[in-house]
């Protein structure tokens, strides 16, 4: 299985996400530099967080810009998965791949700490391994996490079950408790909060590993057993 | 500050002739007590580690082996002027300096802790500058990527109008990736990153003079940019992993005058540059260029068959930069513009300054604080007095600030922030643990006793993670060094942390010292900080939830040791007092049996008795847990004190834990068989924290109305007059 991990200027959890899924799921993932094309034979890609480009202008702005967005712009629309973390969210956002927009915190502080929250989707290739309402221990980091989108849009986000994630307690005033989002298609996925610093119990002081699942998701979505 | 007389007549009488203005301005900043340690450095080489088998030297930080394959890498640095005045953007380069360290030697960073002191709190220009300390702090941290563990926070009015901003950096590796500082007639000499330009012109010099005014003009600050430090730490490793880096070393204080020269030095070569050849943000004078301490750079020494490859790598990365010289075998620093000389000195005189004998006297503070401040007990509340220390912004929760830092990337953090230590997971299936601690008001007291008790702390702190200390970094921050009672207290806590430190065979791998301290209000309180590292080879010590009828001991002798106490700080606004002593011997039982205890899992949780006592320790324990204690004050091993000394007493070697009846019995036989003093002194139960002389309640305390207070303690005072 091919899964693709793409590297912006300023990406900084990509290696943390071949970690989990090299050392934890025994996969056999890629790094792509933003510059550099993409074979077409990809079966998932993960934007992971960070800061690209400094985060200058806003974030996820610059990136969604970048040379490699061609291909994943032709990936999004053969339904190949995507998921993106954190400025990986902000990129899809900004790539407009993903519905809303990620406005700063009302803490106007970068904010890290370790929440739950809750699934609300388990249909995407994400969350396949999940079950409704299911909780998860898992870390925010960031300064731009507040998920906003008017009251239209949130209409239709839940009319067509788009809302994928949900806080269990709203630290940042997001719209509707939203932690992440889907595409129609449900085969994009953001999220602002970090599944692969939740999903080794070492480093995971709640013990809930549930953030694994989402990783294993995307295994289940192309029936590897692991 | 400028050269004084005597350095003057120094340079000219041994290079003979007029000396030019680029050589005067390298020179300067040189010979600047920032760059060259003209004070200090006689005093300096009582620490050298060469006995150690597992230290390297040579490298911009301390390397320590821990295994065959793998070092660890770690530096401290501290950015006090600059962040005194421009607390986002110095904060945030301090911890752009000391990355670049890291980075010299080959490793990649992993972790950063920091150490803040500012004055008092109430202050609003404190607020100001704490706030934004922490913003720039976090800005650069969280965007390059390096968890920042730990650290610690302390105000104190010896900071009003300053703030000492310490950095400690951690660096992993593999041994085979270190760069190994080598250098060939004809190697090229590449500036890598940023460009340069007049931001932070005179740096070095400014950092080297007491701060009298906040006027100080703006250049002298340096602009951060983490995104391009990103960058430039990922084209570096690329560069190591193709073999392209014979030499490195980063640009900080002094710019390109001490970066070549100090390289030239170190490698026993003479470097022609031209500066004609140097990316510059701005039309700049050469001696600008030569003294710009423009951040984000790096200076390498290549073999020119590497040119291709670094040229690629950079490319690739979007980095710039120049080829600006290259490697002579004459022990010059020559620097020209286009055909021009510039400048053509002997590398020797440029990096070694005449070194500087201070005069040292005993400050005459000291023997006053020695008699005790007389004071009544009859009107004290304790358990007042125990809410207002725990909510004093010295020992309340710092999770205000560690909540803005991001901790968690990288994924190594094992234990997170808020506890003793931080512990990160190594590749080689070990964990490190990693402290910083400082205690200034026990320095002010007793600078040698002082200095030696951080140092014992640090060690402490470790050890309650499970780790054994294998190495430390100290930083020594003080006055102005010309004044004969900060020199005295320099050599004081120089001398405390050197016997420790052979003591208790733990090389110093690496430090620093900042002279200068001081303010309009006069010299800061000695401030040595220490950081300390511990190796885990097997599982770190996780702490498991206390229940009701879990058994409190203490371990150690509480001594009448209140001098330079947060307590008599608290009721007497005094340091007065004798400074906790530190027993190497005992201390050395105590933590071996620690470890013992802990490896052996019979602990459920630990902790260290430091800042604020006993009683600050146990409600600690007790607020994490969220469960109440009876703690009977008789029965804690102690020299005939008054309730309030037993509760509040600093005495250093003391550990607090949490024993649940089933391995009770089994610690104990530990603890006897080695003769260690302790006491089973509570029980762990319901939801008041009890402290009891016989019958009679000393305090009384609902367990989760304190630990509200001290959570949202620094938030309240934050956002109250922003």
């Amino acid at each position: 299985m091919n899964v693709g991990i793409v590297i912006f200027p300023g990406s900084n959890c990509d290696r943390d996400v071949k970690h989990v899924l090299d050392k934890t799921l025994k996969t056999d993932s890629k790094f792509y530099w933003h510059k550099k094309r993409m074979p077409s034979n990809i079966d998932a890609i993960i934007i992971p967080g960070g800061f690209t480009y400094g985060d200058y202008l806003r974030p996820g702005i610059i990136a969604s810009h970048s040379p490699i967005m061609k291909y994943i712009q032709k990936f999004a629309q053969k339904r190949i998965p995507i998921l993106g973390i954190c400025n990986g969210f902000q990129i899809l956002v900004e790539s407009n791949l993903l519905p809303g927009v990620l406005l700063k915190n009302t803490s106007l502080n970068f904010m890290c700490k370790w929440i739950n929250i809750k699934v609300n989707n388990t249909k995407t290739p994400f969350t396949n391994k999940l079950k409704l309402h299911q909780k998860i221990s898992i870390p925010i980091a960031n300064g731009e996490g507040r998920y906003y989108v008017d009251q239209k849009t949130l209409s239709s986000l839940q009319k067509n079950n788009q809302i994928v994630f949900r806080y269990e307690n709203n630290i940042n005033n997001s719209t509707y408790d939203i932690a992440g989002v889907c595409n129609k298609d449900m085969n994009i996925v953001g999220m602002m909060p970090h599944p692969e610093r939740a999903a080794e119990k070492e480093i995971n002081p709640s013990g809930n590993k549930s953030s694994l699942l989402i990783f294993k998701s995307i295994l289940n979505q192309f029936h590897i057993e692991n | 500050m400028t050269l004084t007389k005597n350095e003057l007549t120094y340079l000219k009488n041994t290079i003979n002739r007029t000396i030019t203005p680029a050589e005067f301005e390298i020179i300067n900043a040189e010979w600047s007590e920032h760059c060259s340690y003209k004070s200090s450095k006689n005093y300096l080489k009582a620490l050298r580690n060469d006995n150690y088998s597992t230290s390297m030297v040579g490298h911009d930080s301390g390397v320590i082996k821990i295994d065959d394959d793998y070092v660890i890498t770690t530096h401290i640095e501290s950015h006090n002027h600059p962040s005194a005045i421009e607390p986002f953007g110095g904060a945030s380069t301090g911890i752009g300096g000391v990355i670049r360290d890291i980075l010299s030697s080959g490793t990649r960073p992993i972790a950063l802790l920091n150490g803040l002191r500012f004055g008092d709190i109430k202050n609003i220009n404190t607020k100001w500058i704490f706030k934004n300390v922490v913003n720039g702090i976090g800005y650069y941290g969280n965007c390059i990527g390096v968890p920042n563990v730990g650290g610690e926070l302390e105000f104190d009015n010896c900071y009003d109008d300053y703030a000492l901003v310490d950095v400690m950096c951690i660096g992993f590796g593999k041994k085979t990736s270190l760069i190994n500082n080598r250098a060939d007639e004809n190697d090229l000499v590449i500036l890598l990153g940023n460009f340069t330009g007049r931001d932070g012109v005179g740096g070095s010099q400014f950092a080297s003079d007491s701060l009298r005014s906040t006027d100080a003009e703006m250049s002298v600050i340096q602009i951060p940019n983490p995104f391009v430090k990103k960058l430039i730490i990922e084209t570096i490793l690329e560069l190591i992993n193709y073999d392209c880096i014979k030499a490195m070393k980063d640009l900080g204080g002094g710019g390109l005058s001490c970066a070549v020269s100090e390289i030239a030095d170190s490698l026993s070569v003479g470097i022609t540059i031209d500066i004609d050849k140097i990316h510059t943000k701005q039309t700049m004078m050469p001696e600008e260029i030569m003294v710009s301490e423009s951040q984000e750079r790096m200076l390498l020494i290549i073999d020119k068959s590497h040119l291709k490859k670094l040229n690629q790598i950079c490319t690739k990365f979007d980095i710039l930069y120049s080829i600006i010289g290259y490697v002579t075998a004459n022990n010059k620093f020559k620097v020209t513009n286009k055909n021009k000389i510039l400048a053509n000195l002997p590398v020797d005189l440029v990096v070694h300054p005449p070194l500087l004998n201070r005069k040292s006297s005993t400050p005459h503070y000291i023997a006053e604080l020695k008699k005790e401040k007389k004071y009544n007990l009859d009107h004290i509340d304790l358990s007042q007095i125990l809410v207002k220390m725990i909510t004093s912004p010295n020992l309340a929760n710092k999770n205000w600030i560690y909540n803005q830092y991001d901790h968690e990337v990288g994924i190594r953090t094992v234990i997170k922030p808020g506890y003793d230590a931080a512990v990160l997971r190594l590749d080689n299936k070990k964990y490190l643990a990693v402290t910083m601690d400082g205690n200034p008001k026990h320095c002010y007291v007793n600078p040698y006793l002082g200095a030696i008790g951080c140092f014992d702390e640090a060690c402490r702190n470790v050890i309650c993670t499970g780790a054994t200390p294998i190495g430390m970094v100290d930083h020594l921050q003080f006055g102005n060094p010309e004044n004969h009672e900060v020199f005295w207290s320099f050599l004081q806590s120089l001398n405390g942390i050197k016997h420790y430190s052979q003591q208790f065979n733990i090389p110093c791998i690496g430090g620093k010292v900042s002279f200068y301290n001081e303010t309009i209000h006069g010299p800061i309180k000695p401030s040595p900080v220490i950081g300390v590292i511990g190796i885990i080879d097997r599982d770190p010590f996780y702490s498991i939830q206390i229940q009701d009828n879990d058994n409190l001991i203490v371990i150690g002798y509480t001594k009448d040791e209140l001098g330079g106490s947060e307590y008599f700080h608290q009721i007497l606004d005094s340091y007065s007092g004798k400074c906790p002593q530190v027993e190497f011997k005992t201390s050395k039982e105590h933590m071996n049996n620690v470890i013992k205890l802990l490896q052996n899992k019979l602990a459920k949780s630990i902790t260290d008795c430091s800042k604020g006592g006993i009683a600050v320790a146990i409600s600690k324990l007790c607020m994490i847990n969220k469960i109440g204690c009876i703690i009977n004050l008789n029965i804690i091993p102690h020299s005939k004190l008054h309730n309030d000394k037993i509760l509040f007493s600093e005495s250093h070697s003391r550990y607090i834990l949490a024993v649940s009846d089933h391995n009770l019995a089994k610690t104990k036989s530990i603890l006897h068989s080695k003769n260690i003093i302790f006491n089973v002194i509570g029980k762990f139960k319901g939801n008041k924290l009890i402290f009891k002389q016989n019958s009679n309640l000393i305090i009384n305390l609902n367990v989760k109305t304190l630990y509200t207070k001290w959570m949202n303690s620094i938030n309240e005072l934050m956002s109250n007059g922003k």
